[in-house]
């Protein structure tokens, strides 16, 4: 560890570490400065200026994200002119955005809206021409509107920088400088992946989930519709924080218990899909292993990924599983099971998802997902439309009292619950693949190389004396490097898995939205959320898919067995190369780093 | 060579060739051909003299007779009385020219000669920019020789230091220090870079010094590789200079061939070359960051510093990047030494500066003085003051990042910390000389507007904040202005000079809060009387028909929209209300009868 | 394509077989993008699409340096770009007037070119031609000490040329036909 160097704070002296930013030694000191460009996942812009600070013996300010501390370097963060810089530097955003805050989706939890009334901003002095853009309401997932921007440039960065998928690019210069797809390319058109991460650090509305409230509020009062909701397993990990609880609560019960009351007639558990995921998937991975078929074999629960398959990776299209999501295998086992055994015309169910994810809702839409001319989901709302239906619908969330979910498509497995984080997929699959394949009950089923926040993880087992290397990847970006690796050594793994958010599905981009004083994507909270899920795996006594009692049922009652015609029809799909070509730098492609 | 009666140079420059230098030149020879005189003349091209005003060019050699203003009609006569019968046409000449005269009579040299010294200029308009052989001439390429052979890199850089040299491309950072801090990097792969993205309005410094001496920036940027251990250099160019970039090419092609450029130049272990880089219309990329990122094919954004591209630059290696006039000045340093050069200029400023003068002066064109003379000398002496016997008003210098100083600061001399305390910059070296015609409030929002204009985006003080300030300097100078406004200008000037990123940002206020400090009561003026003292408000005049006025009606003809009205042989009037300002009866009118109130 | 194009065409493909194998792709980018703009007028979508394929740059960082830099144009031009100077010596002598006359005269706005694809309209930071100011600049030529009437003579000329030129091709065409 490096000498400790003295610094100083509003006339306050304090030792520090050397190499690191102002910014980074006040946060531990307890001063938050005022940001909005800066977010520790992502490289410094620099850009916004509300970080600004003075510096002693510095003619200007100082933007306390980029500089580094220095000993002896005496610093102010809060000097009456300096405040007066800062409070017109937000001004002067709030100028040239529409002030529409009333009506604006983030009222009340928008960083700007915050940041203005923490500088105390009553009044507008430089009030003039306002920029004025049309909406991209083009895409499934992702709307897109420029009049919000404030080019913080964190959407930009989060889209190349972590997800590498460069959808996102500032266009024009100066005054007219707009955030867009590549030749203004409506997003539905674009290489976009629907991940969402740019929702998830848009500190403003400039891009947001395309919303499903109003048109599910309608359909839940048509009483000619079974109204059938599933929700995804990181969805009870995290819609506590919507309601102002701490990251990490686990409140499965009280969801259920909501979504009830919000209207549904039977609730059920994506949990119970992703054991039926992990039945179909980990048999198709062994068919592969003993029948020489292609391997490795890459996971397809996110639809992000998926996109982004076929638009940056078709060539590795052959790895990847045919297994539908499980929020697909859900819709379509809720219309053909479901509707046959409650003997009810499944064109009459309303199959809802609750999702962490954005990119659900492109995926719903998907036409080589539908079966029998239906759709398995009808409308996917994300974690952040569900929690706002609850509040709007007057449902105390926090105190209500938990409930149960409905049968036969509601019990699951502590490894269907792990399927929200990264890694919970591979250690579901490796709970069963490896009964399946050596007939003797696995003893240690927590697989800890394939857990935590690392960028690429690696692990093997062995199976009858064969050793199957897994490896995973979360992030498109950490996705796009180990991809490399496989394009240049088929035969280093055998089994991966990808998630393309943060952090896996816990790091959705339908998740709530970063709480006061903390960050989205905030490694601690994703954390906190993957552990309620591993707390509550822990908690099952079915902790294996195959284990399932209500899936064996379905099995015997309707599917017969994994990877059956049945199977196939309802629960497989199938992916093709799609346009426009998506591009990865060279350079990044070949970057060493498992980071973020 | 001797045998010829007389040389004769052409001034090949941007600014003659748009005047017909080289139909011109055509001619002549055809008439010279016709005069059977060929052999008794030897032609040379230049580079451009700093004469774009008075093109196209010929300077007859011996007796240095300069003519300008040529004509294709004007050749024949100057073969014709000059060449063959002896007697320089005078007519044509260019008396007057002290500022060309004394360029040329010190060419070759390095002493001080009236109020002009040229040093980074010195082979301009002397040699043939194309010519190596020329270069070499001037003792090109010596300096690279002496490096290569007697100096090792610290020593080098220890002169350069020494020199007192500072970089000319605005700010004037110590170049020995910037070299040092290059040179201690222990990384190998090392760039050396020369900024010619020379974008204020106004200035043409660095083109003419590279169109009339590309082998000198050049010949700097060795030694510069050769001192901190770079073998790349690259040249990042404006696209508007074509001609530049062609004489670049072509000495650069030369320099490889005659072994100062490539694998182990004049033989010794160092290898060295040099690429170029087209910029391509974006006046931010001027700044050391952004200009990085031009060359890495990414948007001219700057980036915050540190770190410094001394030890973060091109591809993320250490960067020496010094502008045009700074790597020329180099060779000159090496070869006449930094205590020679040291001489030159005041305490804190050493050498020469290049200026392009323009504006509402009588001579425009590049100058190059020593550090410490004074902007009367430059203005009155060099410039010739003002013409058409208008009042001088102001001087602006350092462009869209500067000031303008009015009269009581005509006596400061020229140096960075001088100009600074006047509230102005050295800059890279504009200068615009304003008369009275001039609306201060009008030239801030000029300059506003183009900095508005060129801000890369990024940070909210320069994107939003420009914008703000154009807004209210607009609606000033339309006589919409407010009380309040001068205030609201001054807030978000010094928070824009404070808060930006880049230096574009932090100096883009300066052109109001210097015309504020120095010419407040105009802006008072419009606010609060509406009134525009230099009448080029269009909003706050209105034209009136006086006594004088004869009746001709050449108003009334020419005025779109009818609103002159009266009859033949007598005065006119002018109906305010349907006057659109356009000022076409002011123009059409012979007797001056028309005034601006 | 005329056969000069074809070969530039080709030219700069190499150019981009050369660039992509470089330890810097992407430092030739804006000198690509300068040779497609010399070979079209502007910067065609597929061109720029072809230069993200073979420079393996993402489509957007490309679209995000073309509309960066003024110099590029996303549009196709007309045949002759008329630039305005609007440095500050021309501006000093009323280059602002230039520009207005020229905006009614061919009845576009800055940026834009005229229906008959005959005129673009555009603003130009200084020329370096201040000593002839106000000047500006069709296709390579400098035209300089302009007023209003001087302007309009000469987009006349341009206009006259232009016309003479197709009825010549007109008569050419008519002639051609038995």
């Amino acid at each position: 560890m490096s000498r400790l160097i003295t610094i100083t704070i509003n006339d306050k002296p304090y030792q520090v570490e050397p190499n690191q930013t102002i910014m980074q030694a006040a946060d531990k000191l307890g001063f938050h400065i005022p940001r909005l460009c800066y977010h520790p996942k992502l490289s410094i812009e620099g850009a916004c200026r509300v970080c600004i600070v003075e510096v002693e013996g510095m003619r200007n300010y100082v933007a306390s994200c980029a500089f580094p501390v220095s000993d002896g370097m005496k610093i102010r963060t809060n000097t009456p002119t300096l405040r007066t810089a800062r409070r017109d530097i937000i001004e002067l955003i709030l100028d040239n955005h529409p002030q529409d805050c009333h009506t604006c989706e983030r009222d009340g939890n928008c960083e700007l809206q915050r940041l203005a009334a923490s500088m105390g901003i009553r009044a507008r002095h430089f009030e003039g021409e306002r920029k004025r853009y049309e909406k991209d309401l083009s895409s499934e997932a992702v709307i897109r509107d420029p009049e919000k921007c404030i080019l913080c440039g964190r959407c930009v960065r989060m889209c190349s920088e972590i997800q590498q998928v460069h959808n996102l690019t500032q266009a024009h210069r100066g005054f007219h400088t707009v955030v867009m797809p590549a030749y203004n390319m409506p997003m539905g058109e674009s290489v976009c992946t629907a991940c969402g991460q740019c929702i998830n650090v848009c500190p403003t509305a400039a891009f947001l989930e395309k919303n499903y409230t109003q048109e599910l509020f309608e359909k839940l009062n048509d009483p000619n519709l079974v109204k059938v909701v599933q929700f995804a397993p990181s969805v009870r990990a995290a819609i506590g924080e919507a309601f102002g609880l701490e990251p990490g609560l686990n409140m499965e019960g009280q969801l259920i218990a909501s979504l009830r009351k919000l209207g549904f007639d039977y609730v059920f558990d994506t949990q119970f899909a992703a054991d039926l995921t992990i039945m179909e998937e980990a048999s198709e991975f062994l068919e592969r292993l003993q029948n020489g078929g292609v391997l490795p074999m890459i996971t397809s629960c996110s639809s992000a990924w998926m996109k982004c398959l076929e638009q940056f990776y078709p060539d590795l299209i052959p790895n990847v599983s045919t297994c539908k999501s499980p929020m697909s295998m859900q819709g379509a086992v809720t219309k053909t099971y479901f509707a046959k055994k409650k003997k009810i015309d499944p064109r009459k169910i309303l199959s809802v998802a609750v999702m962490c994810c954005t990119a659900k809702k492109y995926e719903a839409a998907r036409p080589e997902l539908m079966f029998d001319g239906m759709r398995g989901v009808d409308i996917v709302v994300t974690t952040r439309e569900a929690a706002w239906m609850i509040k709007s619908a007057g449902i105390d969330l926090v105190h209500i009292q938990p409930e149960e979910p409905d049968h036969p498509l509601g019990i699951s497995s502590g490894a269907g619950a792990i399927f929200g984080t990264t890694g919970g997929v591979m250690e579901a699959a490796i709970r069963t693949a490896y009964e399946l394949y050596t007939g003797e009950t696995l003893v240690d089923i927590e697989v800890e190389a394939v857990r935590g926040l690392k960028g690429i993880k690696e692990g093997s087992i062995t199976m009858d004396g064969k050793e199957i290397r897994v490896a995973v990847a979360h992030g498109l970006g950490n996705a796009c490097r180990l991809l490399e690796r496989v394009r240049q050594d088929p035969s280093r793994y055998h089994f991966i898995e990808i998630m393309g958010c943060p952090g896996g599905c816990v790091g959705g981009g339908g998740q709530p939205y970063a709480q006061i004083n903390s960050i989205p994507l905030d490694d601690d909270n994703l954390r906190k959320r993957a552990q309620a899920l591993y707390d509550l795996d822990k908690a099952k006594t079915i902790r294996r898919s195959h284990d399932n009692p209500d899936v064996q049922k379905l099995y015997k009652e309707f599917l017969q067995s994994p990877l059956s015609p049945v199977s196939h029809q309802y629960l497989h799909t199938h992916y093709k190369a799609k346009t426009p070509a998506g591009i990865i730098p060279k350079k990044e492609r070949t970057m060493s780093g498992d980071s973020k | 060579m001797s045998d010829k009666q007389y040389k004769l140079t052409f001034c090949d420059g941007s600014g003659c060739l748009k005047n017909q230098a080289r139909e011109f030149r055509r001619v002549f020879e055809e008439e010279l051909q016709r005069q059977q005189l060929q052999q008794n003349v030897q032609m040379h091209l230049s580079g451009c003299l700093g004469m774009c005003g008075k093109g196209p060019i010929l300077i007859v050699n011996p007796g240095y007779i300069m003519y300008g203003h040529l004509r294709l009609e004007d050749a024949s006569e100057i073969v014709r009385e000059h060449l063959v019968n002896g007697r320089p046409v005078s007519r044509l000449i260019i008396q007057e020219d002290h500022l060309y005269n004394r360029f040329f009579r010190i060419f070759g040299d390095s002493e001080f000669f009236g109020r002009q010294m040229r040093i980074a200029l010195r082979n301009c308009g002397v040699i043939d920019p194309e010519k190596i052989d020329d270069y070499l001439a001037m003792r090109g390429y010596e300096a690279l020789a002496k490096v290569l052979t007697e100096m090792t890199p610290q020593q080098v850089i220890e002169e350069v230091k020494k020199s007192g040299l500072r970089g000319r491309g605005g700010a004037g950072f110590p170049t020995g220090l910037k070299w040092e801090y290059t040179a201690k990097q222990s990384d190998p792969e090392k760039y050396v870079i020369c900024n010619a993205d020379e974008g204020d309005p106004g200035a043409f410094m660095d083109r003419s010094a590279i169109e009339g001496d590309p082998h000198t920036v050049l010949e700097g940027m060795i030694i510069g590789g050769y001192a901190i251990g770079s073998r790349q250099g690259i040249i990042y160019i404006r696209a508007e200079y074509p001609l530049a970039v062609q004489r670049l090419k072509k000495a650069i092609e030369d320099a490889r061939r005659e072994g100062f450029l490539g694998e182990r130049i004049l033989g010794t272990d160092f290898s060295f070359d040099i690429r170029i880089c087209l910029g391509a219309g974006a006046f931010v990329c001027g700044e050391e960051t952004a200009l990085i990122y031009s060359i890495e094919g990414a948007r001219g954004m700057p980036r915050p510093r540190p770190p410094y591209p001394s030890v973060s630059g091109l591809f993320g290696k250490p960067t020496l990047i010094n502008n045009v006039e700074t790597w020329a000045n180099i060779p000159v340093i090496i070869i006449d030494g930094a205590d020679w050069f040291s001489r030159i200029g005041t305490a804190t400023s050493k050498g020469t500066k290049v200026f392009a003068l323009a504006g509402k002066v009588r001579n425009t064109g590049l100058v190059e003085t020593p550090m410490g003379t004074t902007l009367r000398d430059i203005v009155f002496g060099i410039g010739g003051g003002i013409p058409n016997g208008k009042k001088f008003k102001a001087v602006q210098t350092g462009g869209p990042s500067g000031g303008c100083l009015p009269e009581q600061y005509l006596d400061t001399q020229i140096d960075y910390e001088s100009l600074a305390k006047a509230g102005s910059i050295m800059g890279s070296g504009g200068m615009i000389v304003i008369d009275e015609d001039s609306c201060m409030v009008r030239m801030a929002r000029f300059f506003v507007e183009f900095t508005q204009d060129e801000s890369c985006g990024k940070c909210t003080p320069c994107r939003e904040g420009t914008k703000r300030m154009l807004e209210i300097l607009t609606r000033i100078t339309r006589g919409q202005g407010r009380p309040g406004d001068i205030e609201k200008l001054e807030r978000l000037g010094t928070m824009i000079q404070k808060a930006s990123l880049c230096g574009l940002g932090q100096s883009a206020p300066n052109p109001v809060l210097s015309t504020l400090r120095n010419f407040r009561e105009e802006y008072e003026e419009h606010i609060h009387q509406k009134k525009c003292r230099s009448h080029e408000c269009t909003a706050l005049l209105t034209y009136v028909v006086q006594d004088n006025c004869v009746g001709c009606g050449a108003c009334k003809r020419v005025c779109p929209v009818n609103a002159v009205s009266g009859n033949r042989k007598e005065k006119h009037t002018i109906d305010p209300k349907l006057c659109i300002k356009c000022g076409q009866c002011y123009d059409a009118c012979k007797f001056n009868a028309i005034a601006k109130v | 394509m005329t056969q000069v194009q074809t070969e530039k065409l080709q030219t700069l493909r190499e150019a981009m077989q050369a660039a992509r194998n470089d330890a810097h792709p992407e430092s030739y980018l804006i000198g690509i993008l300068h040779k497609v703009q010399e070979i079209f007028g502007y910067l065609p979508r597929e061109m720029m699409d072809e230069v993200a394929q073979t420079l393996e740059i993402p489509t957007a960082h490309i679209w995000g340096v073309a509309t960066f830099y003024h110099y590029f144009n996303l549009e196709p031009i007309g045949r002759y770009v008329v630039s305005v100077c609007m440095g500050t010596a021309c501006y000093v002598k009323g280059a602002a007037g230039v520009l207005e006359t020229l905006k009614k005269e061919l009845g576009v706005e800055v940026g834009k070119t005229t229906s008959d694809g005959l005129f673009t309209l555009q603003e130009a930071r200084c020329l370096g031609a201040c000593g002839i100011a106000p000047v500006m600049m069709i296709g390579e030529k400098i035209y300089g000490q302009l007023d209003s009437k001087k302007t309009i003579d000469i987009i006349n000329q341009y206009r006259k040329a232009a016309a003479e030129e197709k009825s010549a091709v007109g008569a050419e065409a008519r002639r051609g036909k038995p």
